[in-house]
This record gives structure tokens, C-alpha cells and sequence, in this order.
């Protein structure tokens, strides 16, 4: 979904290595939070004493963060913010907010993804954030559609956007070059993609280098993409029914079975061991989708050689997910009216700015993210900018974890080709539809 | 401070039970409970802490597994749904088959531990104290770290397996994403990191063997080999027994290494998962924490009948001196 679960989080097991006997510790009762329409939001007295705790997950973003807590405090001096990092990423900062939230300790504001934000808003345990909007403190036009969108539940405003990130196209020119393969271009097709690829495929045959691969191990910069690209879609607009099992879907999903079965891409079991993203620092792949967030590794990795183009275009159009995290503050927030001026300052242009300095993400805040463009200033990075502009927020419902768990499981075999692609499609797209029906 | 009142303790207790015996029946109930005073205060650290950490969880496991457990909390009794739900998943004999698996190949280091130890323990031998350590080291590195190094000596194309393998022109498999392969390569790393803490048991069980038997035996001009397998062995069938039976629980508890060898999105996951991976899946990313409790009953019962089952046959074999 995002920077996060690229990497593996090697602490979330210790929660789950206690296995029998740490379930039971996270029991008690959900906060009761209303869905009540919200008064404006007013900006509180400049005096106001608080101490916020602020909780996320990343801690290269943590002195950005603190930059911003000093910003803020020069508005607000006697809001005392602590920054409490939990520095797993994924899973662990997860199981440790859901048992927060089980009993009533949540932080005053705390980091939000696209996962989890149907789960906690229809649990109640966030408060909402339109008075924000309508008190003028934040303006959603500030942020990309999608992710306004992501975080809007029921027509209720949650989660004022920080980041953002999408899928581009990354090649290495010298592989292209010594191939002599032409580069690729924004205007790319998928046909222009898998010729590209055979030829790369075939050039460096036995060298252990491929054309074209993604990382199959999750949708965000792969398949997503391209089911989106060939018309199918992840997940209805209301989260309730499945898309895997429609035509454009499964096309979406052949692109990737194809470039395996021609040998363009690796095998399935190849990319387990080796995620796309190492063989592509690592020289062994010319093409991948990837992430706006491997911009920096493939950049040290490759340096001059790298290059970004927008994604190719497949039977529809050329489209990204888009995902970005927000801030969001709980339902029972013990003071509201300082955990809403810090999240206001959040979503503000000026955090925007220090953010965008540091080089590690992409603002939200629509026009701050230039700092971010030039950190790289041989390869274009405003594609990624130029996609966020129409790209489709990322699939959730309110237990995503559930069928993005049945993603794994099932769609290795259509990849591997052990099971024909359209099987394993219209299979996924029953279970899934099964575990939405729990839901509600 | 503590030491000098357990010796004034028991010293008392003592007095009461040997020199001063009390003929009444009302009496003996009196005193049997001075005796019990002493000990219970010590023990009760220990008590509390797994009265509170493990067995008030396991009965409150026990009772979620009878109910559907809400993300949030707010658990809804609802009878023997979560059971019968589990009886219909067939993911869950497969991975008792895989977990029996893994267990099976994980056993096999007992043998390896047994000819490893009478090895170092062998009079004379140099630098025993310096094997022991190094077969232990692999005991004490946290799973995860050997799971990460393991991950990459088994990856398919850059990894030392494979390119060793090539050497005799053999094109190795895609170790951890093979069906098959798979659960033979995490069960040789468990074989392997289990190791230290079987030879270290054994080694204790072997110096415990009085050596007048093996001078007896060398006398009456038995080989080393049939010293090993008429002394050696059936006198070291009570720490075998004990490293079996620790084997078998840590084998049915299998994660962390599946966990951080495997990654998710592999094709082998379906052969190669364990109970209690199943179990981690459900209530930490499918949020589904009463099916969970479930599994971890079941987890429970297939360990307790397995150990009781190992309790009955060991009147067979292991011989107590």
C-alpha cells in the first residue's frame, strides 16, 4: 500500500509468537464516538495548554515532523507535542493502535492509512473532521480528489491528507543502451512494453537480466494498476462487492501472467526471493512499476542511468492508485479543540513545505511538492504528479486486510500459471465477496 | 534478606515433621499447613505470574473461542460456530500435516545430537567446552535474524545453496517458493537451530552415565560402537525423552521462521504453513479473533494429546537408573 509494507516488519510477530496467550489481551470495549453533524471549527485561544501525543510510524519522518511541532508551537507555545515513533512499520504500529483503541488510550493524533480508515471511522473511533473543513481551517481542495475521497467515509471527512504516492515506470538506460532497445516513452502502450521487454529479455538471455517485472507480492505497483488500465476494477465505489472477477480485471491480471509465461518477466517463485525492486537496483531488471517512494534507492543505485517515464498505456487508459497517509484524531480525544488546531496546522501549506524539503515523501498539499520534484533533477519526477491528478484511490473496504490476504494466498497460482488466470479471478472475486458480506 | 528465613523455615517445618511428631489427626492438619506456609510464599512470584500470563488468558481464550470477537472488542457468544467453521476449513488439516511434517524433520536432531555429543564428551577430547558453544550460538540468535540469513542462502538465484549446486552442474530449486521445498528448507534451519539445545541436554544426560560401565565393558571387550548403542544410549533415554518432547511442542508453536523465511504472496504458503501461522493470519490481519482463539485451542489439545500420548509409551523405552 505504501513505503511500509515493501519492507517487512520483523517485530509484528512478537506480538503473535506469544500466540495463545497474547490474544486475550487486547479485550474491553470500543469507544462510542457519534457520526453527529460537527459545528465549525473555530481556532482556539493562542494560550491554550495541552499535551498532545502524536503517534507514527516512520522514523526517517520524524525530524520533519519535529520541525513542523516547532512551527506549530510558535502559533501555539503551551501545546506540548511528543512525538512517539513505533518504528516497525506495517503490522506492528497496527496491533498496537488496535489495542489502544480496545481500550480507550488511543493517542491525540496519530498517523492514518487507506487499509484501516473504513475499519476505525465505522468502528467510531475517529472523530470527524468537517467542522475543520466548514470552520475553513482545512480546505479539501488543498489535496488530490482520491485521497479527499479515501478519507471520506459515508460522506463523513476523517483524515486531513499528509502524503502522497504513486506507480511510474523506472528503466535503467544503460541496459537499454547496450540492448540498443529504444527507451521508453511516456506515450508507451503495454504492446510497446512487452516488445520493448522480449527484446531486453532475449539480449541478456543466461545474464540473469529481464525486462520487465513488478512486485507481484501486492498490488499497489502492479497489478492494481493494470486491472484499473484495462477497465476492471479492485473494488466497487461502496466497498461492498468485488471487481476481480470482470473482464478488464483478468486482462489486467494476464499482463502480468503473460510477461511471465514469455520469459520478459521472472518467475513468480524468482520475485519471491528477489522482489522486483532489488533486481532493479541491482541491475537485473530494465523495466519495473514501482513506487514513488524507491525514487531515492533507485536513484543511489542507478544514478544517471535511471529513468522515469508515466506509466504505459493499457486497453483503457493509463492510470495509478493512488495512496497517501493522514492524520486523524480519535473519537474520545481528551482535548479536542488542541488535537484539531495541530491537525489543522498539519494539513496546512507550511507543514507541506517542511515535508517536501526533506525529500522522503510527497505532500499532499497540492502545489508544495516542487522541493520533491527537484530532489531528482535528472529524471522527471512530475510524472508521479501528473498521475496523482486522475488516478483511482486505493481499493479498500472496512477489513481490507481480509481479501488483501486472500490476494496473496490465491493469485501466486495464476501468476505461476499453475491455474488458469480467469479461475483463480472469478475464485478470488467469490471469497472476497464472501469476507465483504462479514463485514457489515 | 531472604536466604536466612527459608533456612529458618524450613528448619522449623522439619523440626515438626521428623522430631516432633503429633499423633492427632487435628494436629497433622495444622501442621501440614506451617509446612505449607514457607514454600507457597516463594512460589507465589512465580504463581501469580503465570496465573495472570498464562492460565487466566487460556481460560479467557477458551471462552473466546466460543464467541466472535469484534475488532474493537464487544465479543457476541455465539456457540460452536468458530468450531464448526473450522471442521469445513481444509487449510487446517493441511497445515496439521505440514506442522506433523516439520516436527518429524525437526526430530531428527535428536539422533544428529546424540552421535554430537558422545563425540564431544568423549574423554580427552580438545576444546569440547568451545563445540558446545558453537552449537549453541544458533539456540540463542533470535529466529528472525536466522530466518533473514537463511531467507538469503536459499534464494533461488543468487543464493551460496544454489551456486554450490551449479558447481556440479546442477540447477537447484527455488528453495523457500517451491511447494515441497519449501517446508524442507524451514524445517532444516529449525533441525538446525534446535541443535544447541538438544546437545547441551544430552551432553548433561551423558555425564551423568557412571563411567565404571564403559571401563566394564571395555574389559569384557566391547567395541566403542557397541559401547554406544548398549550403554550410551539406553542410559541417556531420559534427557531423550525430555528433548523429544521439546521438540515436539516447539514443532507444533512453528512461526517466526516461516514467517520471516517466506514472505507473503508465496505459492508455497499452502504446503508449508503451520497451525499456528494460520492462527497469526486470522486474528492479527484478518481481525478475526474468536476463529483465531479457536485454532489456539486447538493448537493446545493437538499439543497436550501428543505429550500425553509420549507420557504413556515412554514406560517402553526410556530406562531410569
Amino acid at each position: 500500500m505504501n513505503h511500509n509494507l515493501n519492507r517487512r516488519s520483523f517485530l509484528s510477530f512478537a506480538a503473535a509468537s506469544a500466540a495463545v496467550v497474547s490474544l486475550a489481551a487486547c479485550g474491553g470495549n470500543g469507544a462510542a464516538g457519534s457520526n453527529a453533524a460537527q459545528a465549525a471549527y473555530a481556532a482556539p485561544a493562542k494560550d491554550l495548554s495541552a499535551e498532545l501525543n502524536y503517534a507514527i510510524w516512520d522514523a526517517a519522518q520524524k525530524p520533519a515532523m519535529q520541525k513542523i511541532v516547532a512551527e506549530f508551537n510558535k502559533q501555539y507555545p503551551n501545546i506540548k507535542v511528543t512525538i512517539d515513533v513505533t518504528p516497525s512499520k506495517g503490522s506492528a504500529y497496527w496491533t498496537k493502535i488496535q489495542t489502544q483503541a480496545s481500550s480507550n488510550t488511543l493517542p491525540d493524533v496519530f498517523w492514518m492509512n487507506g487499509p484501516h480508515i473504513k475499519l476505525y471511522a465505522q468502528n467510531n473511533q475517529l472523530m470527524p473532521l468537517d467542522g475543520l473543513a466548514s470552520g475553513k481551517a482545512v480546505d479539501k481542495a488543498s489535496y488530490p480528489k482520491a485521497l479527499v475521497d479515501l478519507y471520506t467515509v459515508n460522506g463523513t471527512f476523517y483524515g486531513v491528507p499528509k502524503d502522497f504516492d504513486t506507480s511510474a515506470l523506472f528503466y535503467n538506460k544503460a541496459l537499454f543502451k547496450d540492448a540498443g532497445v529504444a527507451e521508453p516513452t511516456s506515450s508507451w502502450t503495454w504492446d510497446d512494453v512487452k516488445s520493448a521487454g522480449a527484446k531486453l529479455s532475449k539480449f541478456y538471455q543466461g545474464k540473469g537480466i529481464y525486462g520487465y517485472a513488478g512486485d507481484l507480492t501486492g498490488g499497489q505497483t502492479s497489478y492494481y494498476n493494470t486491472m484499473l488500465e484495462a477497465g476492471g476494477t479492485i473494488i466497487s465505489a461502496d466497498g461492498k462487492k468485488s471487481g476481480y472477477d470482470s473482464p478488464g480485471s483478468i486482462a489486467g491480471l494476464q499482463f502480468w501472467r503473460d510477461l511471465i509465461e514469455s520469459g520478459v518477466s521472472p518467475s513468480m517463485q524468482q520475485l519471491t526471493d528477489t522482489s522486483s525492486s532489488d533486481m532493479f537496483t541491482s541491475k537485473k531488471l530494465a523495466m519495473t512499476m514501482d513506487g514513488s517512494w524507491t525514487v531515492g534507492p533507485a536513484h543511489t543505485a542507478l544514478g544517471a542511468d535511471l529513468g522515469i517515464v508515466s506509466l504505459p498505456k493499457g486497453p483503457n487508459s493509463n492510470q495509478s492508485v493512488i495512496h497517501g497517509l493522514a492524520n486523524v484524531i480519535p473519537a474520545n480525544a481528551k482535548n479536542p479543540a488542541a488535537a484539531q488546531a495541530f491537525v489543522a496546522f498539519l494539513g496546512s501549506q507550511d507543514a507541506a513545505r517542511i515535508q517536501a524539503e526533506t525529500g522522503t515523501v510527497i505532500p499532499a498539499f497540492n502545489g508544495t511538492q516542487d522541493a520533491w520534484v527537484k530532489s531528482v533533477p535528472s529524471v522527471d519526477l512530475g510524472v508521479f504528479l501528473d498521475l496523482a491528478k486522475d488516478a483511482s484511490p486505493y481499493p479498500v473496504s472496512a477489513n481490507t486486510a481480509a481479501w488483501n490476504e486472500l490476494e496473496n494466498s490465491l493469485l501466486p497460482q495464476a501468476f505461476a500459471g499453475t491455474k488458469p488466470v480467469a479461475d483463480v479471478a472469478k475464485d478470488l472475486a467469490s471469497q472476497m465477496n464472501s469476507a465483504l458480506a462479514k463485514e457489515s | 534478606m531472604k536466604a536466612p528465613v527459608l533456612t529458618a523455615g524450613t528448619e522449623t517445618s522439619r523440626d515438626h515433621a521428623t522430631k516432633a511428631p503429633l499423633p492427632s489427626a487435628a494436629r497433622r492438619k495444622g501442621k501440614s499447613k506451617s509446612d505449607g506456609f514457607w514454600p507457597w510464599l516463594f512460589v507465589v512470584p512465580t504463581v501469580v505470574g503465570i496465573g495472570v500470563f498464562y492460565l487466566w488468558p487460556m481460560v479467557q481464550t477458551f471462552y473466546y473461542s466460543f464467541t466472535k470477537w469484534g475488532v474493537f472488542g464487544g465479543a457476541k457468544f455465539i456457540g460452536l460456530d468458530n468450531y464448526t467453521r473450522m471442521l469445513a476449513d481444509s487449510s487446517i488439516p493441511q497445515s496439521i500435516l505440514n506442522t506433523l511434517i516439520y516436527t518429524a524433520i525437526v526430530l531428527l536432531g535428536i539422533p544428529a545430537a546424540v552421535i554430537l555429543a558422545s563425540l564431544i564428551e568423549r574423554p580427552g577430547m580438545r576444546f569440547a567446552s568451545l563445540y558446545r558453544t558453537l552449537y549453541f550460538i544458533p539456540y540463542v540468535t533470535m529466529p528472525a535474524a536466522v530466518g533473514i540469513v537463511w531467507r538469503l542462502i536459499y534464494n533461488g538465484d543468487f543464493g551460496p545453496i544454489n551456486w554450490f549446486l551449479s558447481l556440479f552442474g546442477i540447477h537447484g530449486p527455488y528453495w523457500t517458493s517451491t511447494p515441497g521445498f519449501a517446508l524442507l528448507a524451514v524445517a532444516t534451519v529449525g533441525l538446525w537451530m534446535s541443535l544447541g539445545f538438544n546437545l547441551l541436554i544430552i551432553s548433561a544426560g551423558l555425564r551423568e552415565i557412571p563411567r565404571e560401565l564403559f571401563e566394564a565393558a571395555e574389559m569384557d571387550g566391547a567395541s566403542r560402537i557397541r559401547q554406544f548403542f548398549s550403554i550410551t544410549v539406553p542410559l541417556l533415554t531420559p534427557s531423550i525423552f525430555f528433548v523429544t518432547i521439546v521438540t515436539v511442542i516447539s514443532g507444533f508453536q512453528l512461526f517466526d521462521l516461516l514467517y520471516v523465511m517466506m514472505g507473503k504472496a508465496n505459492l508455497a504458503m499452502p504446503q508449508t504453513q503451520s497451525l499456528v501461522y494460520i492462527f497469526y493470519n486470522q486474528a492479527f490481519l484478518q481481525n478475526d479473533k474468536g476463529y483465531a482463539a479457536a485454532i489456539g485451542i486447538l493448537i493446545l489439545a493437538i499439543i497436550a494429546l501428543l505429550t500425553a500420548f509420549q507420557f504413556r509409551i515412554q514406560k517402553r523405552w526410556v530406562n531410569y537408573v
